[in-house]
Formats: C-alpha cells, structure tokens, sequence
C-alpha cells in the first residue's frame, strides 16, 4: 500500500535537501557569496562561454606542413653528419623531391660509411626500435631517405604537444583567467578563453607561428637576381616588405645564423633615440656566446631579423654585442611589439597553426540572453505551476513542490559535477519545467481514472502509481537516448542542453514520482480523507 | 475547489474513423515539406556551410545603417552580405558566405571575418561587437555530417528500444510517426527560411524524445487493453486507448506549449529558432501520436495475441525494474 516507513521518508527528505543545499551556492549572486560558511560544500555553475561571453578558437595544422619541415631538418641534418664525418663525406645533388631526400656519394668506396652516419640519424626515439625513415641506395651511390607513415605521425603527435604547450604559455602570459587548451583529433587544438576584451589580440597571438632567426646578409649578391627570387649559391632568399633599398627581397647566407629558440626572456621596450617601439631579448648562455661571435666577425656588415619566413629588418653591425641581449627593430606599434614578445617568450610554434572556427560571444549579449533566459524560465514556471494547481488541487500543489525542488536538484547537480550551463542549457531548462510535470500529469490522470471505475481512494492511489510508472519509465528511457546522442554528437552549448536535459530526466523521476507518492502517503496516512478531489 | 477539467471524464471521440484522411493529409503535407527543401533549401547557418557571421550593435544610433554596410562591406569583395536586423533596430547580423579561395585556404573564413569587423569599427565607432562565428568548409561540413548521423542514430536506436520494450509493428509506427514529425519540422524551416543550425539539430532530437514521449503513453494503453480486452475490435481498442490517454495528452501537451511559448516570445534571439522548431515539434508531435503512430499498428495487423497472454486475469501489470520502484 502506500505506507513509508520512517526511514524511507528520511532518506528521501535527506536526498532532497541534499541537492538543494549544493545549489544555493550557485544561486548566491555577487556579494551574498561571501556570507556563505566555509564548511559547506562551495561548487558552483561554471557558465558557457555564449553566457558569460568569451572566444572559442579551433585552430588546425596541415600534417604536410610538419612533413615539409621534417625534410628541411633532415637535409640539413644529412649535410652536417656528412661534412663532419672523419674522414669527411663528399656528397652533391642534394635535394627534397617526391616527400623524400636524396643525395649522391660522391666516391663510391664512402658509401657504407654514409650509410652509417645516416643509421644513426634515421632512428626513431622510441622504445618499439620503429623506424623512423627508410633508407635506400639506387645506382650504387644514390641514396633516397623517405620518411615512414609512423615516423610522420609521430612527428605531428609530437607537434601538436608542443604546439599546445607554445599556445598555453602564450595565453598564461596573456594574463586571461581559466583558459581552456584542449587538442582534439590528430591535428587540432581547441582554445576556450572566457571574458576576453580584446578577442582580435589573442587571434593575432595564436596565429603568430614566432619562429626567430638572425642570418648574415649576402651583400654580394646580385641585386637584379635577388629580386628575381634567384639565390647564389649557399643563400637563401626572404620577402623584405620595409626593404629601406626598395627591393622586395634580400638575400640570407645559409649558414652561421642563430635561432630564437635560444631565448631565455623577451619584453617590450622603446629605441632611445627614435623612441620606436622595439622587442628586447635576451639569449641563454649558448646563444649568447654564438651571438658574440657572429657580431665579432661581421663588423660592419648587416644581419638580418626573421619572423616566420619575413625579414622584420636588416640592420648594421656597429659593434660586437658581447653581452648576450639585443634588440629587434622593425615596423611596429607598442602592441605588435607586446605580442611579439609574449610569443617569443612562450617559445615558436612547431608547425603553423590557422583558425579554422572562431565562435566570438560579447560581454553583452552574454547578459541579455541569461536574462531574456531567465525571464523565459521564470514566466514558464509560475504559468506551469498555475496550471497544475488550477488542473490538479492539492495533487497539483504535490506536482508544484516536487518540480520546484527539481529545478534546484538540477543546479545542485550542474554545481556537483562542475558542469557548463550555457544558453542552450537554460532552453533546457524550461523544457524540463514543461516535461517534468508530465509525470504528474500520467500518475494523477491514471488515479482519477481508477476513481472513476470505481475503486476506493487507498487502492486508486496506488494503482495510479504503480501503471503511470511503467509509461514514465520507458518515456524517460528515450529521452535519454536522444540526450546522450545529443551529448556524444553535439558542439560546445547544444553538449550543455543535453547535460541539463539528462539531469532533469533523472531528477525529474526521483521528485515527480517517489517525492510525491511520499507527500501523498503521509497525508492520507494523516487525514485519512474520505473524499479525493482530483 | 472546482478543479479544471480539459477533457470531460465521459468524452469518447472515434478518432480513427479519420485515419484515412489523415493519413492522406499526412502524405501530402510530407510531400509538400520534401518539395520545399527542395525547391526553396533550408537557410543553412554558418554551422553547416561556413562562412562567417557577426552580430553587432550600434549604440548611438536608432537604426544600424544597413545600406552604408552593405555597400562598404562589398566593396571588400567577398560577394554580397546577407544583413538583416537582429532583436532591437540598431542590431544586425551580418552573414557571409565562404570566400572562393576558402577551397585551398582554411583559415580564409576567419581572415574575412577579421576584415569585416575591421571595416565596420573604421566607418562606425560607436559599433559593439555582439558575437562572431567563423567556421571553415571543413570543420562545417563536419558539423553537418555529425548532425546528420545524430539524427537518424536517434531515429534508429529509440526504435529498437521500442521493438524491444513492445513489439516490431510497435517500433516501426514510432519510427514512422518520428520521421512524420522530423520531415514536417524540415518542412517549416524551408517554408519560413528561419537559420538552420547546429541548435536546431538538438531541438529536433529533443523532439524526437517528446514525440516519443506521447507515442509511448497511448502504446502502454493499447498494450494493457491488448491483454485486458481480448475479444475487441481492434479500431475500437485503439480508439478506447486514445480516449483513455487523451486527458493526458492535452495536459501534457499544453505545459510544455506554455514553456515553449515563454521562449519563444520572451526568450532570447539566439535561440528563438530552436524554440520554434519545439514549439511546432510538439504540435506535430502529439497529432502523430495519434494519427500516424497508432493506425499503423491497425496496419500491421496488431491483434489481442501480439503479446502473450497475461498469466492470470488482473495480475496483467508488468513488473518493471528501476529505481524508482519504492515501496
């Protein structure tokens, strides 16, 4: 029948007040936080970026961009061992064509030595002995080194890491509070950034792969060649936009340069003279030491700053620079000089990064719609509760308490679990006012159904419950099944309805059926009525 | 206390004497939804075609000045924007579609989008940023290709669980009244061209869970009555058993329409697509419930032995587990 014994009733009211308790917390606004006692349980809501305002960034990296600089490295690295081998390696025809490199031994009796060095260079850090590359030699003395499938993925895995790293230390440095740095697949990185002033600053900051280098200008270059984009031999050619000679181009010696990853700090600073906005970096004992000499032998000839493949500015060498920092001139504003410096700092991106997906809330329209939502919800709420108490009476006031304390058991859990309430979230909240009843609706229209047949008040009651609970069960077992599909397949917000949906489903369950045949089996228990409006 | 009573305790409507005709008018008004995707398209979002959208508003003026953007936002060269005004008159959202060299270039979508905001602060001062959205070809055509297999995952396994919890013909007038809804919604969006988003992806779930929620109630009735009345025609049971839940269907139907109302008029621009999209799920949802999930089984030929017999008369209530079995 419908008795409850005691214990049940204090297991259930426990519960209850339980989930209430965890979501006063989250219903505390601003300055009524502080009165709460420490000792209590203190999680709150966290809310969506759509609803506190705020960028989510999806950036991707091309794997045949790794794949590309892989080569890059390898050559050099093939021409380093091979002219560092005793007795040295003679090679030519060196060159990175269909995703492999190939050179030529220039003496035939050399081969096994070079295949030698490159064994050690070819093989992969992993403890499985993969390979990393494949080593092959056609006509005698040509061999071909081309990189395996496993050795590419791994060397995106091992981008992405540092890539996520390079992006967490650039926004750290950026001073946002609680980012969130996520890689996703093989090559993506998802950043959430809530409460961002200035969302174009971050982007700029994300999108700057930082790659430092100093090189030697060729000036013997020939000028008409260079713009032409023709190198002479042992240079390289990068674009000069602020070329003061007019030229788009300058030539680079290959070799002897330094790299920015040998940076120990970067900060913004001003030129004394012209007051220009420039980068002050400092290098690490090593670089320091090979900055020093690269000043002391080239007194008097121009070196040249690269970012990222662009020549920033070539400036003269007037004397040596012996004390490890220096300073990057170019064209820019106080602010490009600030980023610049942040991701020099936070060290060069392994492999270019682009936004694929940016999803940009403001401030304001973060506002509006929690309280356009909140309007909604509340409106939808005391016009659901008149409804059921005009419909229902006193199983209706039943009905009423147990979606009152629904709602809060919901917060209560969103807070528990941490979880996101975002602007679909709160839709789904005022579905679940809409749906939650509906259980009500089943157990108190199945009871006024059995009255009508005939049967007394005790058994009406609880054959009400009992045959409503099999429709409510298999009704809210579905409604899970579009929850957690909408959960597994749904982006960022539609994820935070489909939480709040599931939530409410089960909470929803527990208040509209065993909190309310508890409130109606202890006032029959009580009054013992002999009628039953309904 | 006089208590309110939407359907009288005596009212017996012979709903299935119609079943014909609405099933012809079902036809026809799937049909007409297929033809306007069709012909007219859903005015897909950005979400499922790329291309960017910006949300903006103009503090110091009455009215966002729509021409003077239209014409310098063209003069970019990107094509037409689709600007249109956005809750209040100095609010607008302005759309565009991926730029040509989108195909070659990902981050294309996001690089426009920068240009266009840049744009728009130059010539306007007084303009806030609201919301921006970029999405690339790939990562939308993603997006479309996971909404998509939500769907039908949805419409499949919710009908397995109904075969399992019932019978096959009970699974396949669900399913059948389920994409009867999900193709009329399809149907409204084409007719109206409101955005087509990833929102309106988790509005037709959830429509498809509280359609299912009315089908489910009426399939309980008619399995009871299968067991309890064995010698019953079989229109005559079905009506019986929509008469019996018809009480609840309105009422249920009734506060959830007073919810959605609530978010339609009150609630916020963003989601005023998807409150929709619920809103009419819900109509569709219950007159499906009746009209398309139940003559099905007259169809199928679903009788008093579909389900074995009960062991003993009045013991015909299943068991079910579940933790809400107390006391």
């Amino acid at each position: 029948m419908l008795d409850f014994p005691r214990w049940k009733v204090i297991s259930i009211s426990l519960l209850v007040a339980f989930g209430v308790l965890m979501s006063l917390p989250s219903l505390l606004v601003g300055e009524s936080h502080k009165y709460w006692p420490s000792f209590l349980p203190d999680e709150t809501i966290n809310l969506g970026l759509d609803l506190q305002g705020g960028s989510h960034i999806l950036l991707e990296a091309d794997p045949a961009d790794v794949a590309v600089t892989r080569l890059e490295t390898m050559e050099e690295s093939v021409r380093a061992v091979m002219r560092r081998a005793d007795p040295r390696i003679d090679i030519g025809d060196i060159s990175r064509r269909d995703g492999a490199v190939s050179f030529m031994v220039r003496d035939s009796t050399q081969v096994d030595a070079a295949r030698e060095e490159l064994v050690t260079l070819t093989t992969g850090a992993g403890l499985t002995g993969q390979r990393d590359w494949d080593i092959e030699v056609i006509d005698d003395t040509r061999f071909v080194v081309t990189p395996t499938e496993a050795g590419l993925e791994s060397a995106v895995d091992n981008a992405m890491e540092t890539a996520t790293d390079v992006i967490r230390r650039r926004i750290d440095a950026m001073g946002t509070r609680e980012p969130t740095i996520i890689r996703q697949g093989v090559n993506r990185i998802v950043v959430q950034v809530p409460g961002l002033d200035d969302p174009e600053a971050l982007k700029a900051l994300l999108g700057q792969t930082a790659k430092l280098e100093f090189k030697l200008v060729d000036f013997e270059a020939d000028p008409n060649a260079v713009a032409a984009g023709r190198p002479p031999v042992g240079s390289q050619i990068f674009p000069y936009p602020d070329n003061p000679s007019g030229l788009p181009n300058i030539a680079v010696k290959r070799l002897g340069g330094i790299t920015g990853d040998r940076l120990t700090d970067a900060g913004q600073g001003f030129e004394p003279d012209t007051n220009a906005a420039v980068v002050n970096i400092t290098f690490d004992a090593e670089g320091g030491a090979r900055f020093a000499r690269l000043t002391q032998n080239n007194v008097g000839r121009p070196f040249a700053i690269i970012l990222d493949g662009e020549v920033l500015s070539a400036p003269n060498i007037n004397e040596p620079i012996l004390g490890g920092s220096a300073q990057i001139s170019g064209n820019f504003t106080v602010e490009s000089a600030n980023q610049l410096a942040i991701a020099l700092r936070s060290g060069a991106l392994p492999v270019e990064l682009k936004i694929v997906e940016e999803r940009t809330v403001g401030p304001d329209l973060g506002a509006d719609s929690i309280r356009k939502g909140m309007i909604a919800a509340i409106i939808a709420t005391v016009a659901v509760l008149t409804f059921m108490i005009v419909t229902y009476g006193r199983f209706g006031v039943y009905a009423n308490i147990a979606l009152t304390l629904n709602l809060f058991i919901i917060v209560g859990v969103m807070a528990m679990f941490n979880a996101t309430l975002t602007l679909p979230g709160i839709a789904g909240f005022v579905l679940t006012v809409g749906s939650a009843v509906d259980a009500n609706v089943l157990i108190n229209e199945r009871i006024r159904e059995e009255r009508r047949r005939g049967r007394r008040i005790h058994q009406a009651l609880e054959v009400g419950y009992k045959e409503a609970s099999r429709a409510i069960f298999d009704a809210n077992i579905t409604n899970v099944i579009a929850g957690l599909l909408l959960f597994l397949f749904g982006s960022g917000p539609v994820k935070g309805f489909a939480v709040v949906l599931m939530i409410g489903i089960a909470s929803s369950v527990f208040t509209a059926v065993v909190f309310t045949r508890m409130l109606v089996a202890l006032w029959v228990r009580k009054k013992r009525p002999q009628e039953l409006v309904i | 206390m006089k208590l309110l009573k939407l359907v009288p305790d005596d009212t017996n409507i012979r709903f299935l004497k119609w079943r014909n005709i609405a099933l012809v008018i079902s036809i026809l008004t799937m049909i007409a939804s297929i033809a306007l995707v069709a012909t007219r398209g859903l005015n897909f979002g950005v979400d499922f075609v790329g291309g960017q959208m910006i949300q903006a508003t103009f503090t110091e003026t009455e009215t966002a000045p729509i021409t003077e953007l239209r014409s310098s936002i063209g003069a970019l060269g990107y094509g037409d924007a689709t600007i249109q005004r956005f809750g209040a008159d100095n609010e607008v959202s302005i759309r565009m579609r991926l730029p040509a060299e989108a195909e070659t270039r990902p981050e294309a979508a996001n690089e426009m989008t920068e240009r266009i905001v840049a744009t728009i602060k130059e010539g306007h001062p007084d303009v806030r940023i609201d919301g921006v959205e970029s999405v690339s070809g790939k990562v939308s055509s993603e997006l479309f290709e996971t909404g998509a297999y939500s769907l039908i995952f949805a419409l499949i396994a919710i009908s397995i669980y109904i075969w399992i919890r019932f019978e096959w013909q009970f699974g396949f007038g669900a399913l059948f009244a389920l994409f009867h809804d999900v193709v009329l919604t399809f149907g409204l969006f084409a007719l109206t061209q409101l955005e087509f988003n990833l929102n309106i992806i988790a509005a037709l779930l959830t429509i498809i869970g509280y359609s299912l929620n009315d089908t489910i109630v009426v399939y309980d009735r008619i399995r009871e009555n299968l067991k309890k009345y064995r010698k019953m025609d079989i229109v005559a049971l079905l009506d019986l058993s929509l008469n019996e839940t018809l009480a609840r269907t309105v009422m249920t139907s009734l506060t959830m329409l007073i919810a959605l109302a609530a978010l339609v008029f009150l609630g916020p621009e963003v989601i005023f697509g998807f409150a929709v999209a619920m809103f009419f799920g819900v109509v569709v949802g219950t007159y499906s419930s009746v009209y398309m999930a139940s003559p099905v089984l007259i169809w199928l030929k679903v009788g008093p032995d579909t389900f074995v017999p009960a062991p003993s008369p009045g013991e015909n209530a299943e068991k079910v587990g579940g933790p809400e079995q107390v006391g």
